[in-house]
C-alpha cells in the first residue's frame, strides 16, 4: 500500500460514503407506525403491485450517511464563499428559527382567512420594506426565484404593452447580462437583441439610444452591472427607453450593493427582482429554494400577476381568484400554485428587521468596500480590466490575461479550492476573457479578507509563473476534477442495479 | 450590528489601502441626485436578536397552527409527519449553506444527493429519469407542457378538468404568451372524463395533462388514456400532487404516462403557507435533452474514483441563453434533500405501510362523515382526499368552523369561485396525522351545524 492508500478509501476525516441504494434494503425503515395496515379493496386493479426498488435506512444509517455527505461540501458556515453575483453572505440562524415558528410553518394555504392574518401580516410588513427600500409603487410578492421573478416583470411589461394595444417584438439586453435575461425575455415570445459595453465596462448609451424605436418594448439592465459597476447613466437610459414607449427592467441580483443608499424607483425602473437568497440572507441550500419578488412602477402595478395581500381597515386580505373579480382586472393571470415562498418570507423580514434601515444601509457599504479592498489588493498581481473605471461596487472582476502559456482561469479557481476556499464565478461575465468575478459580501472580517487575498495572490502568481502542480489541482479535496465531458457524452442520471460497480 | 465583523478601525485602513478619503467616495458614480445622505426615513432601525423574535413569534400566534386544530385540508398541500431527523440534517450547514454545485470538487455531498433524489423520484413515479427539482409542482406542470412542445413540434395541449385550478391557472397564463394552445375540459366532479379527454384528442395535440389522484381526490386507470395519445402522437403528462398516494396506486410511467410531474411537498417538506415547495419532475430517457431543469450525472474524477457532477447544461439558460429550454436557474435543492432524506427513512416498506395508512384514514374519515345529516360523501375509488356535498355553502361553512377551532377542508367555491353548481362542495383530507377524535370532532360539529 502506497502512502495515500488506506483499506476504506477514507483518510481520516475525510469519509467515503456509498449511495443509499447500495447500503439500504426495500424491507427496512427508519419509521415506525402506530397504526396497522388494513384492506385496500376499493383499489383494486389501480394497485401498485411491481416492486418499487426504493431501498429504506434506520434512522441512525441515515444521519450518518447525510452528515458524511454534508462534509464533502463547501459552505459559507465553513469559509468566504466569493461567487460574483450570487452573494453568498453569512445566513442567520435567528431567521431559520423564526421560519419555523409553527404559525408559519404549519399552516395550510388554503385556510380560511381568518386563520392566517400573521400571515398576511407577514407578507404586508416585508412588502412595504421592499416597496420603501427600492421606492417603488407596488411588489409582487408571489415569484419562486430571480428568474421567476424576471419573468413576471417581463409578462407585466407585455401585458401593459398589450393593453395600450401595442405589439413589440424586441427586448434589448446588454452582453453582459446573466443568462436568464436574455433566456427569459425570449420565453416570454421577444426577440432578444444585444447591446455591447464601452470599454469601461458599462452599458455603451449611444448604441442602445441608437437601436430604440416604436419596435422595443424594453431593457433588461442589471444595475450595479455584473461588471461590478454602478450604471451612471441609468437614469438617462430610462428616459430615453420611456421617450419611445418602452419599459425599463432592472435585473436586482446585485441590490445588496446598493441597498439602503440609492433606490432604483429613483433611476427610472419599471420591475425589478429581489432575490431574497442574496441580498436578504436566506439560505442558497445547495441550489434553491429562493424567491424573487418583483417591485414595480405605478405603470406596471396594474398588471402585476395574482394573487397578493390587501390591507383593509384592521384585516388583511388576499386578493386571488374569489375576490379579485371586481378589482385588479388586468392581472396577467398567476405564476405558481398558492401564495409564493412564505418561508423565504419569514427568513427575510427577521434579516431586515434585525438590520433596520441603518444596519441595511451599514450592508452595502461594507459590501462594497470590502470588494474594493480586494480590487486594489490584487490589481498588481491579476489583471482588473476595469480598474480604471473607478471605484467598484460590491463585487470585483479580473481576467487571465497575463498567465503563462496554457493556465487559465480554472487553473486558478481549481488552485482556490486546495487553498480551502470556494472559487470566486468563473466564465462570467462574457464580455470579459476568463473571467473571475469576486464578491465577498459584507459578512467578512478584514483577518479573512487579508487571508484570502493572500491565498488568491499565491494561487495567481503560480498561474503566471506556469507552476504544473497547478493544472492538476485540486489536491486535497474528496474529489480531484471531475471527468464532465463523459458525463455529458454517456449521461448517467439514475441509479441502476444493472450499471451497479461500473 | 451582530452580522457585521468590520469595526471603524478596519474600515479606515480598507479605505487607505484602496486610496479613497470615504465611504461615500466608493461611491460615486451614482448620480447626485439619486444618493441617500442616510437611512431612509419611516423604516425602523436595526433590533436585537430578543426583539425581532418577539415580533415574529406575535404575528406567528395571530395564525392558526394546522397542528393544533382537527385539520382536514389538501388540493396540493399535506399535512405529514416529518421524522425529526430531517429537520436536524437539513439544518447541517454544510447542505443550508452551501451554493449550486458548479465546483463539483467540493460539492460532492449536494451532487450525491441530487444523483440519488433523482433516482428516488424515477422509481416513485416509474419514469427512466428525473431532474434535480423545479420551483413546485404548479410551475413543473407547464414547464412540461412547453416541453411536449418541444418534443412533439405540436403547441395544442389539452388539459382535464381534473387538473389543479392553480396549476391550470399558471399554464393559462404562460401559453398566452408562448403561443400555445389550451383546449381546457370543463371539471366535473360527478362524470369521468376519460371518454371526453379521449375524443379530444386529435392530429394536433401535444400532450394530454391529467392529474393522478385528480383534484376531487379520484383515481382512475391512465392506461386508455396514454394508448390513445400515444396513437395520436401526443404524449401524456401526468401530474401527482400528492406523492404519497404512489405508495399504493400504480405509478404514472407504468401506465403509460410520458412525462411525469408534480408536488414533492407531502414527503419531508412543511405546509409552509404554500411555499417552498418541491417540483417534481421525471420523463422518458429519450426526451431527456429536451427538460427543464439541473440534472446530475455519474463521473470519475481525474483518479478514476466515482463522482458526481452537473450535466447536460448546454439545456440550461446560464450557457444556452436566449436559446435555453427553460430560463429557470434555481431549483428547490434544500426541499429535495428534505425529500430524499425522508424517504430515505421510509424506504419502500415505510412509504407503502404509509399509503395504506393514509388510505384507511381517509376511508374511516369518509364512512364517518357519510353517517352526518346534510353530508354526501362521493362514490368512486379516492387514495387519501375526497369530496363531500354539504346541504349548506361551503365556504360559510369552513369559515363557522375554523372560529370554533376546526379546519374542516377546503371548499371547493374557493378554487372555483364562478361555479355556482360547486359552491356546496368541499375537499376533505386525511392522513396519518388524523385522529379518530379528530373525525369525531368533526362529524359532531357538521352535524350541529347542518341539521
Amino acid at each position: 500500500m502506497s502512502m495515500d492508500e488506506t483499506f476504506t478509501g477514507n483518510h481520516a476525516l475525510m469519509l467515503e460514503e456509498p449511495l443509499i441504494f447500495e447500503i439500504g434494503a426495500s424491507d427496512r425503515t427508519g419509521v415506525d407506525f402506530d397504526l396497522a395496515a388494513v384492506a385496500t379493496d376499493e383499489l383494486a386493479g389501480l394497485l401498485r403491485t411491481a416492486p418499487i426498488g426504493l431501498p429504506g435506512l434506520s434512522e441512525s444509517e441515515v444521519v450518518r450517511h447525510y452528515t458524511r455527505l454534508s462534509r464533502q461540501n463547501y459552505a459559507i458556515d465553513l469559509g468566504l464563499f466569493p461567487l460574483g453575483s450570487c452573494t453568498m453572505k453569512h445566513n442567520p440562524r435567528l431567521n431559520e428559527k423564526v421560519a419555523r415558528m409553527p404559525g408559519f410553518a404549519d399552516i395550510h394555504p388554503l385556510q380560511p382567512q381568518s386563520t392566517v392574518q400573521g400571515a398576511f401580516g407577514v407578507i404586508d410588513e416585508l412588502a412595504h420594506w421592499l416597496i420603501t427600500l427600492t421606492g417603488m409603487q407596488a411588489v409582487a410578492m408571489s415569484p419562486k426565484a430571480g428568474a421567476h421573478g424576471e419573468l413576471c416583470g417581463i409578462l407585466c411589461i407585455k401585458a401593459a404593452l398589450e393593453a395600450r394595444g401595442e405589439d413589440r417584438r424586441v427586448i434589448l439586453v446588454p452582453e453582459s447580462a446573466h443568462g436568464t435575461n436574455p433566456a427569459t425575455a425570449a420565453f416570454a415570445g421577444f426577440a432578444v437583441e444585444s447591446i455591447p459595453a464601452t470599454s469601461e465596462g458599462r452599458v455603451d448609451v449611444a448604441a442602445l439610444k441608437a437601436r430604440l424605436g416604436p419596435d422595443v418594448a424594453g431593457v433588461m439592465i442589471t444595475n450595479p452591472n455584473t461588471c461590478g459597476l454602478f450604471e451612471r447613466d441609468m437614469k438617462a437610459i430610462s428616459n430615453a427607453v420611456h421617450g419611445v414607449g418602452g419599459y425599463v427592467y432592472c435585473d436586482g441580483a446585485n441590490f445588496n450593493a446598493i441597498v439602503g443608499r440609492v433606490r432604483p424607483g429613483d433611476l427610472g425602473i419599471d420591475a425589478m427582482h429581489i432575490n431574497l437568497h442574496k441580498t436578504f440572507s436566506t439560505p442558497h441550500g445547495g441550489g434553491g429554494p429562493g424567491s424573487g419578488p418583483v417591485v414595480l412602477s405605478a405603470a406596471l402595478a396594474p398588471f402585476a400577476p395574482l394573487p397578493f395581500v390587501e390591507r383593509q381597515g384592521e384585516r388583511f386580505v388576499l386578493i386571488e381568484e374569489e375576490t379579485a373579480a371586481d378589482h385588479h382586472a388586468q392581472s396577467f393571470g398567476r405564476m405558481c400554485a398558492f401564495h409564493g415562498q412564505m418561508g423565504m418570507f419569514t427568513r427575510a423580514l427577521a434579516y431586515i428587521l434585525s438590520h433596520g434601515a441603518d444596519g441595511l444601509r451599514q450592508v452595502a457599504e461594507d459590501a462594497v468596500l470590502n470588494a474594493n479592498y480586494i480590487l486594489r489588493s490584487l490589481e498588481d498581481v491579476l489583471d482588473a480590466p476595469f480598474a480604471h473605471s473607478g471605484p467598484c461596487m460590491h463585487e470585483a472582476l479580473f481576467s487571465d490575461a497575463g498567465l503563462a502559456e496554457g493556465f487559465t482561469t480554472i487553473d486558478v479557481a481549481k488552485g482556490m479550492i486546495d487553498e480551502g476556499y470556494h472559487p470566486m464565478t468563473v466564465y462570467f461575465p462574457l464580455v470579459v476573457h476568463g473571467a473571475m468575478l469576486v464578491e465577498p459580501t459584507e459578512t467578512e472580517s478584514k483577518t479573512a479578507l487579508d487571508q484570502f487575498i493572500g491565498a488568491l495572490r499565491s494561487v495567481a502568481l503560480r498561474a503566471k509563473q506556469g507552476d504544473p502542480s497547478l493544472k492538476s489541482a485540486p489536491h486535497f479535496s474528496p474529489r480531484s476534477r471531475v471527468d464532465e465531458v463523459l458525463a455529458a457524452r454517456q449521461p448517467v442520471l439514475v441509479w441502476r442495479e444493472d450499471r451497479a460497480g461500473e | 450590528m451582530r452580522y457585521l465583523p468590520l469595526n471603524d478601525a478596519d474600515r479606515r485602513s480598507m479605505l487607505g489601502v484602496i486610496g479613497a478619503g470615504s465611504i461615500d467616495d466608493l461611491f460615486a458614480d451614482v448620480p447626485a441626485e439619486a444618493r441617500l445622505d442616510g437611512p431612509i426615513a419611516g423604516l425602523p432601525l436595526h433590533a436585537s436578536e430578543l426583539s425581532v423574535e418577539r415580533h415574529m413569534a406575535a404575528l406567528s400566534g395571530r395564525n392558526m397552527a394546522a397542528g393544533s386544530v382537527p385539520f382536514f385540508l389538501g388540493a396540493g398541500a399535506y399535512r405529514h409527519h416529518i421524522p425529526a431527523s430531517v429537520d436536524h440534517l437539513i439544518q447541517r450547514g454544510e447542505f443550508l449553506t452551501a451554493y449550486t454545485p458548479y465546483q463539483p470538487e467540493i460539492a460532492q455531498g449536494t451532487l450525491q444527493m441530487l444523483f440519488e433524489f433523482q433516482t428516488q423520484v424515477a422509481r416513485l413515479y416509474g419514469c427512466d429519469v428525473a431532474n434535480a427539482s423545479m420551483y413546485d409542482g404548479s410551475t413543473a406542470c407547464w414547464e412540461a407542457v412547453g416541453m411536449a412542445r418541444r418534443v412533439t413540434k405540436r403547441s395544442k395541449a389539452l388539459i382535464a378538468g381534473g387538473l389543479h385550478p392553480h396549476y391550470a391557472s399558471v399554464a393559462r397564463t404562460m401559453s398566452k404568451y408562448t403561443g400555445d394552445t389550451l383546449v381546457e375540459m370543463t371539471p366535473n366532479p360527478l362524470a369521468d372524463e376519460g371518454a371526453a379527454l379521449i375524443a379530444a384528442i386529435d392530429g394536433e395535440t401535444s400532450c394530454v395533462v391529467v392529474q393522478y389522484p385528480d383534484i376531487f381526490g379520484r383515481v382512475t386507470d391512465l392506461r386508455p388514456l396514454a394508448e390513445a395519445a400515444h396513437a395520436a402522437g401526443a404524449l401524456l403528462i401526468a401530474v401527482v400532487t400528492e406523492p404519497v398516494a404512489l405508495g399504493l396506486i400504480e405509478a404514472p410511467g407504468a401506465m403509460g404516462a410520458d412525462i411525469v410531474v408534480g408536488e414533492g411537498q407531502s414527503i419531508g417538506v412543511g405546509l409552509q403557507f404554500g411555499g417552498p415547495y418541491l417540483g417534481l419532475f421525471a420523463c422518458k430517457d429519450k426526451y431527456v435533452r429536451q427538460m427543464p431543469g439541473r440534472l446530475c450525472g455519474q463521473s470519475v474524477d481525474a483518479t478514476g474514483r466515482r463522482a458526481y457532477v452537473l450535466t447536460l447544461s448546454t439545456r440550461e439558460q446560464h450557457i444556452r441563453r436566449e436559446k435555453a429550454t427553460s430560463n429557470i436557474c434555481t431549483n428547490s435543492g434544500l426541499c429535495a434533500l428534505a425529500f430524499s432524506i425522508h424517504m430515505s427513512l421510509l424506504g419502500e416498506a415505510g412509504l407503502r405501510q404509509l399509503a395504506v395508512i393514509n388510505h384507511a384514514r381517509a376511508t374511516a374519515a369518509a364512512a364517518a362523515l357519510n353517517a352526518v345529516l346534510g353530508v354526501t360523501v362521493a362514490s368512486g375509488p379516492f387514495f387519501n382526499e375526497f369530496r363531500i356535498t354539504l346541504n349548506a355553502d361551503a365556504r360559510e361553512v369552513a369559515r363557522t368552523l375554523a372560529t370554533r377551532g376546526i379546519l374542516c377542508g377546503v371548499p371547493l367555491g374557493r378554487l372555483y369561485p364562478d361555479r355556482a353548481d360547486l359552491a356546496n362542495d368541499l375537499l376533505v383530507t386525511a392522513t396519518e396525522t388524523t385522529s379518530d377524535a379528530d373525525i369525531a370532532v368533526l362529524c359532531t360539529a357538521l352535524g350541529e351545524l347542518l341539521s
